[in-house]
């Protein structure tokens, strides 16, 4: 029982990770709560959907076309609301709510578009077989789930620890003036960052579209909720942080269920989150920052 | 009426000052010199209540300040500026010395509330005394322009102005030339020197050699978090260690021009 | 006068409705004028709510006591909650308190006994007069009004600045922070429990995150810079989609739009004192006559 439980737990932890992981690079590196995250991740599962059942794509295709579709929308967010206020310097709070606008907009255009109702995905995209090992069962599709985006973190952390193009981006996060110094094209990057977060968070829709068999218009608002938990408890702007965090998340949350009740569900996420930053505001992995007098 | 005996801190594994002992007396313009990153305005920071000591103890007319919240700090009568100018800059030159006056402002919410004569009057004086402090500063024909407004050295003044609206006894001044020309220099020397003759207790910590031999009548040095030099001002000039130290080398120029 | 009673008689919910914003806006803009990002403010709306309602339901209160509960209760619950919360900065005080007021839903969600859990609380008298919303709105802005002019209102601008700075003038940062925050949950409080008398019915959706971001909305796009600010705001969002009712399905799109826009042209919100002070020095520059008259 425990041990199918902590299965669940790992596929639902590895989505939260995956949805977390764009949140937290675009506080990071453009120092923005994007508020519009969630809505990026609800389109991701719109176009994927569109994909399939209207051009008759496979899967990966699908998935290819969330990618694409949903960062070229993080793109064209920055380049036409966030990079007006950067260049403003605009205090952290304006672009917050200018993504606010921006969520509200997509999200009624897609009522308008598509209608309130839950859609699904064709059955038999994916193969419905359980893979069975010892007493735990698990999915296809879980198991798809956990390596997909566990293989595109790691590419990701990859890329941020081994790379020019990451070592540019940590010199951002510390401090856009000097790396524009160091001759870092800070908005080439920023532009890079807002696409591939965006991109990541519309992959992250169609796996819990898939997961939870559902489409529908305000999907993204209690994931962007649970994404705004993640990145607190993991540290705001870590990557490592939001992989732990949501994982972190995933297993109290299922845990939870099984053994307090699912009242207590969206309870848990926001009563940790409150503990962790008493006790620690920095985060369960982020550094001290020390006030300077 | 400042004393710090054997006070040490260090952040991490980092020693920034060991052991520092000295005594600042009422009526005194004393100076704290030394190189950069010397640990001078941590010793501010300490004094203050932004940090606290890993070991020693800071008194104030004889009451110890270790444990004592900033706030508390500044309303028994201590002041101070920043090296780095921290002026509200939102806020006009007035309201900005009216702030220092915070504490001795004393009216009850039904004063406030329906601005009841003993409100008024408060106000009124705070006000009046707020243009004095920017008059002796220079500043007062500027009263109601926004601080962000201000030049670099007027940011000074006006933080100079707004240390003095709460009352102090005992002022911090933490470098207040810094990135002045010469002019400016001894225009706020000028200042100081005015209001230490006021009675107020002054304590500098400057790097311009020429601006704390002509100001100070004590002076301590600390170099490399150690106090390894304190005395008159001819004292310090002719100390080996402080040549050695500090004046010996890239400041060479003004220490004989000081003399 | 006739013409007045249709108007109200069609009308009079989104006038009630555009106070109590107005007054959630301004409940937020005490803690923004500290420089401080609290996003309790929908909680504190629905402790409020829910106190005043079981006093006028349960107790057989009278009006008057229902809305000093409402305004006691959030307004005790900040004082204990900010103890620990304000000390913390930025994006983790707006964190932590998101986090309080998740943890608010969900305790209204689960004491059913007392909240009636997810169906929330049906047949609340409907005590709230139109003047009961305007003498509320009145007499905040004018204590917020003499608050500005005093030490107090001082206090809290040199906090937002600089709060060491504002510490070494003297100033008991950590006392104003909780005052500003206590004040702002009393005042949404109010708010709660005026409105609780008004629909009749709440629930605990009512006061979840949606609300607080609403509620900030309200008071950046309108302007912290200034009183009216708060006001003005609550009437821009709640009018915004009354009067884009004509585009059916697509009137919340515009209204996104709207926001973004304003966001991106208007920099210090709607209403912003020093920009109507500049275009009012510019338009007496264009009229010299005037001038000597004037000063």
């Amino acid at each position: 029982m425990l041990e199918q439980q902590l299965i669940n737990a790992l596929s639902l932890g590895s989505v939260y990770a995956l949805f977390a992981l764009g949140f937290t690079l675009v506080f990071g590196v453009l120092g923005v709560i994007n508020l519009s995250h969630g809505t990026v991740f609800m389109l991701g599962a719109y176009a994927a959907l569109q994909a399939v059942t209207r051009l008759n794509l496979p899967l990966s295709a699908a998935l290819l076309v969330a990618f694409v579709f949903s960062g070229a929308l993080g793109l064209a967010i920055d380049v036409l609301v966030l990079r007006p206020l950067r260049q403003r310097q605009a205090p952290h709070l304006i672009p917050m709510i200018a993504t606010i606008g921006i969520a509200i907009f997509f999200n009624s255009a897609t009522q308008g578009l598509f209608g309130a109702e839950n859609l699904r995905f064709p059955s038999g995209l994916v193969p419905d077989q359980q893979l069975i090992w010892g007493d735990i069962q698990i999915s296809v599709l879980e198991a798809g789930i956990v390596i997909f985006s566990f293989s595109l973190m790691a590419a990701m952390l990859m890329v941020m620890k081994k790379t020019q193009l990451g070592r540019a981006l940590r010199a951002i996060a510390e401090s856009p003036k000097a790396a524009a110094l160091l001759g870092i094209n800070v908005e080439g990057l920023f532009m890079l960052t807002s696409f591939i977060a965006a991109a990541l968070g519309g992959i992250g829709g169609v796996l819990i579209a898939l997961y939870s068999n559902a489409v529908f218009p305000l999907m993204g608002q209690p994931m962007l909720h649970k994404g705004i938990a993640v990145i607190i408890l993991g540290g705001m702007g870590d990557i490592r942080g939001a992989l732990v965090g949501g994982l972190f998340l995933g297993f109290a949350e299922v845990l939870a269920v099984a053994y307090i009740g699912s009242t207590m569900r969206d309870a848990i996420a926001f009563g940790l989150l409150f503990v962790v930053l008493l006790l620690r505001p920095q985060g369960l992995f982020g550094k001290v920052l020390e006030r300077k007098a | 009426m400042l004393e710090l005996t054997q006070v040490s801190k260090h952040f991490g594994g980092v020693e920034v000052l060991q052991n520092v002992s000295f005594t600042v007396q009422a009526g005194q313009v004393f100076g704290l010199i030394g190189p950069n990153g010397a640990g001078k305005t941590t010793v501010f920071n300490l004094i203050t209540g932004l940090i606290a000591p890993s070991s020693g103890t800071i008194s104030f007319n004889g009451q110890p300040l270790t444990g004592v919240a900033p706030h508390q700090i500044t309303r028994r009568g201590i002041a101070r500026t920043f090296q780095n100018i921290r002026v509200f800059k939102e806020m006009s030159l007035l309201d900005n010395v009216i702030v220092g006056m915070h504490a001795h402002l004393d009216y009850s919410a039904a004063g406030l509330l329906l601005s009841l004569p003993g409100f008024r009057q408060q106000e009124r004086q705070a006000r009046v005394r707020a243009h004095e402090l920017l008059s002796m500063v220079g500043l007062d024909k500027n009263a109601y322009d926004l601080a962000d407004a201000m030049s670099y050295g007027d940011q000074r003044k006006l933080e100079l102005a707004r240390a003095l609206a709460t009352e102090p006894k005992l002022l911090l001044l933490d470098e207040p030339v810094a990135g002045m020309n010469t002019g400016e220099k001894s225009e706020l020397m000028r200042v100081i020197v005015r209001i230490a003759e006021r009675g107020y207790t002054i304590f500098v910590i400057e790097h311009d050699m020429r601006f704390v031999m002509g100001l100070c009548q004590r002076i301590a040095v600390l170099n490399f978090g150690r106090i390894i030099a304190e005395g008159k001002p001819e004292e310090i000039k002719r100390n080996p260690d402080v040549i050695e130290a500090y004046l010996g080398r890239d400041d060479e120029s003004e220490t004989v021009s000081a003399a | 006068m006739e013409g007045f009673d249709n108007f109200w008689a069609v009308y009079s919910n989104l006038v009630l409705s555009i106070g109590i914003n107005a007054l959630l806006a301004i409940s937020i803009w005490f803690t923004l004028s500290c420089g401080l990002l609290a996003m309790a403010n929908a909680a504190f709306m629905g402790i409020g709510a829910y106190t005043a309602a079981l006093l006028t339901m349960k107790a057989g209160a009278s009006f008057t006591v229902a809305l000093l509960g409402g305004i006691g209760a959030p307004l005790a619950v900040a004082l204990i909650i900010g103890m620990p919360t304000l000390r913390l900065s930025g994006v983790y005080l707006a964190m932590a308190t998101l986090g309080f007021g998740e943890v608010v839903r969900i305790l209204i969600l689960n004491a059913e006994r007392w909240t009636g859990g997810a169906l929330g609380l049906n047949g609340i008298p409907q005590l709230t007069q139109w003047w009961h919303v305007l003498a509320s709105l009145v007499a905040v802005l004018l204590v917020l009004w003499r608050l500005r002019r005093s030490r107090v209102g001082r206090a809290f601008e040199a906090i937002k600045e600089d709060d060491v700075a504002a510490a070494l003038m003297g100033i008991g940062v950590m006392s104003h922070k909780l005052l500003a925050f206590a004040l702002g949950a009393g005042i949404a409080g109010l708010a709660g429990a005026l409105n609780a008398h008004l629909t009749f019915f709440i629930g605990p959706a009512e006061y979840g995150f949606e609300r607080g971001i609403d509620i900030l909305t309200m008071a950046v796009l309108g302007g912290t810079g200034g009183l009216a600010g708060p006001v003005v705001g609550a009437l821009v969002i709640t009018l915004l989609p009354e009067f884009l009712r004509s585009f059916r399905n697509y009137r919340l799109m515009i209204n996104g739009v709207i926001l973004v826009l304003i966001v991106l042209f208007l920099p210090k919100g709607i209403w912003d004192p020093s920009r109507v002070r500049q275009w009012l020095k510019r338009s007496r520059r264009g009229m010299p006559d005037n001038t000597a008259g004037v000063r």
